[in-house]
């Protein structure tokens, strides 16, 4: 949305002597648009990744660890650009890792004991039920929320334990496998990915459409005699998100398929969130929807008095998660080619720390999607860094713990120091 | 007593009373307002002004009491009721999402869209800047979240909010409490060239000298109840002032009551 810390503008007529009184870093954030504290969530990222690096002696920036990292991190990826919707707007789901499993199940049990085994509309339909059922649960939560004025807090822990309960439920705890040959491609195993052409392709359209919409926005704003900002800082925006997606493409062509040099690709589930990433972008920033979600976040009472129903909003964040939810329980089935009646358990701590550690505040009305992505990778790299130095499950959930603990106290100062 | 103008009223409010727990905030008030008319609303604090207008402008429903407009009796339950009659509110607390921009507060709950149904970002901008001016012409960073703005500005957001979209009734629950002496006096202005629009005007302020300049008429209010309605020229500042303080109508209050106010 044009209004947050993503699309910051510069007014040259102020730029000029404030400039002189304003840091480096903040300069730099003025003029490319880019929040500081997102900037310092990179520079995080960086030193998080060289110093894993370095303890595993190389193993950690490779394509292969680099490759599974986006694959593994891609559920909670999907599920944090609704947990960012759901924070703007003062709200919280605990429920996420719990009807993640408990839709999966329901996505597995459907394929292999419900639906005649190898129909080819098989696989296809026990998604739309997935996203049905995501939708249903989203409604049940939201409804409670909007109408029954019970805190979110308590209707998704009370969903935590449900959706937990309803996934044993379902087949009595028993493990259902295998799945569909096809559906198992989503998960990104060893066929689950594009293949070195589509991926050079898809980077290469990414890249068009950066520089497209960039000039577009940017002649537009011109033709209104708006304020831009300066035309090297523009390029500059431009280059760095187009090094990005050309870097991603190297890095995942680099990986090959097992005993040969068949480059993998990008992988379907990194696929999948990046067109999640992409409509709930443009959700947020382009829809009436999302600009009420940001406006009840930031003054609920006064998004009430301009007419904004904020009952129907909630419920509508809600049913939106629970369909996501849906989304990353079709990615985590097919990747273990199973459902589990414990998939997406703790999810719910990763998704709110990817949200918050993003720049999702916790006091509502600010965040951003691409910050939560940033969010995610981070905590997937913290994660699958420590896997690869043997540390041990126990230690690992304390980081993770002190990790999120952290991230909210950073968000309590920063928005502390700004007042 | 009073003469209102001829014509039927824009605006009349019957009977109207509303209870918080055990606090009668509103009880029994009848108000009106005509086209091309100021009306000032007094009171001490705690009056019930901003409950009378909130009724009005749809943030909650009276507990009884009829409202009509222009003559015909109307349900007003939501802000969008409210404005579905070209009623428009400045509220006393301003209601605006910090957290968002100019162009996007302005149109909140009405924003412009593009074709493809989707926010005309750049079309808001463009009226935003056209209307944030004309209140206040050093008015540069409309793009910054509001809660990075001066009180005066954020006024003028609030201001500029409600005659963006050809209000016929417009609500103004202390317009200049955070304006300077120079926006001050463009508020005044625009109140009289809004008036000679015929737009009627509810105005509350605590100023008793600019409800003086601006208003024909001024109700006054104290704890919840009406006290009672006087042309301004009618009356002097003193015996309104009584009626404030005093709760008495200008012909009950005596000499030495009045002289004690001062
Ligand atoms: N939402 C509410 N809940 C409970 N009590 C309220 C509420 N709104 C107002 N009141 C009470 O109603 C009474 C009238 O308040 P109101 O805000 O209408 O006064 P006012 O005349 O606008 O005062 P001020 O000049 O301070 O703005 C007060 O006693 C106030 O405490
Ligand atoms: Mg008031």
């Amino acid at each position: 949305m044009a209004s947050h810390v993503e699309a910051k503008e510069v007014e040259p007529e102020a730029a000029a002597p404030t400039a002189l009184r304003l840091g480096a870093v903040e300069q730099f954030s003025r003029l490319t648009g880019l929040d500081t504290r997102l900037l310092a969530m990179l520079g995080a990222l960086v030193v998080i990744w060289v110093v894993l690096d370095f303890l595993s002696g190389g193993l950690f920036l490779t394509p292969r660890n680099l490759f599974n990292l986006a694959v593994q991190g891609s559920a909670v990826g999907i599920m944090a650009t609704g947990m960012v919707l759901v924070i703007v707007a003062r709200h919280i789901d605990l429920s996420v890792g719990s009807v993640l499993g408990f839709i999966g199940m329901s996505i597995a049990f459907l394929q292999v004991e419900v639906f005649p085994l190898g129909a080819a509309w098989n696989w296809p339909l026990t998604i739309v039920a997935g996203l049905a059922l995501g939708a249903l649960v989203g409604l049940w939560q939201g409804a409670w929320v909007a109408y029954g004025g019970v805190p979110a807090f308590v209707v998704t822990l009370g969903g935590l334990l449900i959706f937990r309960g309803g996934a044993f439920e379902i087949t009595d705890g028993r493990t259902v496998a295998p799945l569909d040959p096809v559906y198992q491609l989503l998960g990104g195993g060893v066929d689950g990915s594009i293949g070195a052409t589509p991926s050079w392709v898809l980077g290469l359209i990414a890249v068009a459409a950066v520089v497209f919409f960039s000039l577009k926005a940017r002649t537009k704003r011109a033709r209104y005699g708006f304020p831009i900002k300066p035309l090297w800082a523009e390029i500059a925006m431009i280059c760095a998100w187009s090094a990005l997606i050309i870097g991603f493409v190297i890095v995942m062509n680099a990986y090959t398929k097992p005993r040969s040099d068949i480059p993998r690709g990008i992988p379907v589930p990194v696929l999948i969130l990046l067109a999640v990433v992409i409509v709930m972008t443009f959700v947020a920033r382009f829809t009436t929807f999302g600009r009420y979600v940001f406006a009840m976040g930031g003054n609920p009472e006064a998004a009430a008095l301009s007419g904004i129903n904020v009952k129907r909003t909630t419920i509508m964040i809600f049913v939106v998660m629970g369909m996501l939810c849906a989304v990353a329980a079709v990615v985590t089935t097919a990747r273990l080619n199973a459902g589990t009646n414990s998939m997406g358990t703790l999810a719910e701590l990763n998704v709110i720390a990817a949200a918050v550690i993003g720049g999702t505040s916790l006091a509502g009305g600010l965040g951003t999607i691409p910050g939560a992505i940033l969010g995610a990778v981070i905590m997937q790299s913290l994660d699958n860094g420590m896997v690869l130095l043997g540390v041990s499950s126990s230690l690992r959930s304390i980081v993770i713990g002190l990790v999120l603990i952290c991230a909210v106290w950073f968000d309590v100062v920063y928005n502390r120091n700004r007042r | 007593m009073s003469t209102p103008p001829a014509s039927a009223p824009l605006v009349e409010m019957r009977n109207i009373s509303k209870r918080f727990g055990g606090v009668h905030a509103v009880d029994d008030v009848s108000v009106d307002l005509y086209p091309g008319e100021v009306v000032g609303l007094l009171g001490h604090n705690g009056a019930g002004k901003s409950t009378l207008i909130k009724m009005l402008a749809g943030a909650y429903p009276a507990d009884s009491g009829e409202i009509y407009i222009s003559g015909e009796k109307v349900a007003i339950e939501t802000p969008r009721d409210a404005r579905r009659y070209g009623i428009e509110t400045i509220y006393q607390t301003l209601a605006l999402a910090d957290n968002l921009d100019a162009p996007a507060n302005l149109f909140l709950g009405r924003e412009l869209r593009t074709s493809l149904g989707l926010l005309d970002d750049d079309a808001m901008e463009h009226e935003a800047r056209a209307v944030l001016h004309r209140l206040n012409p050093n008015f540069k960073n409309i793009k910054d979240p509001v809660k990075n703005m001066s009180g005066g500005q954020r006024q003028s957001v609030a201001i500029a909010r409600a005659i963006l979209f050809n209000a016929k009734i417009l609500i103004m629950d202390e317009p200049t409490a955070a304006l300077g002496p120079q926006e001050t006096a463009m508020v005044a202005e625009l109140i009289k060239q809004l008036k000679k629009e015929g737009i009627g005007i509810f105005l509350i302020s605590h100023d008793l000298h600019d409800v003086f300049d601006l208003s024909d008429r001024v109700s006054v209010m104290k704890n919840g109840r009406l006290v009672g309605t006087r042309d301004t020229s009618k009356v002097t500042k003193d015996e309104v002032l009584g009626m404030i303080i005093l709760g008495k109508l200008p012909e009950e209050e005596t000499p030495e009551e009045l002289a004690e106010l001062h």
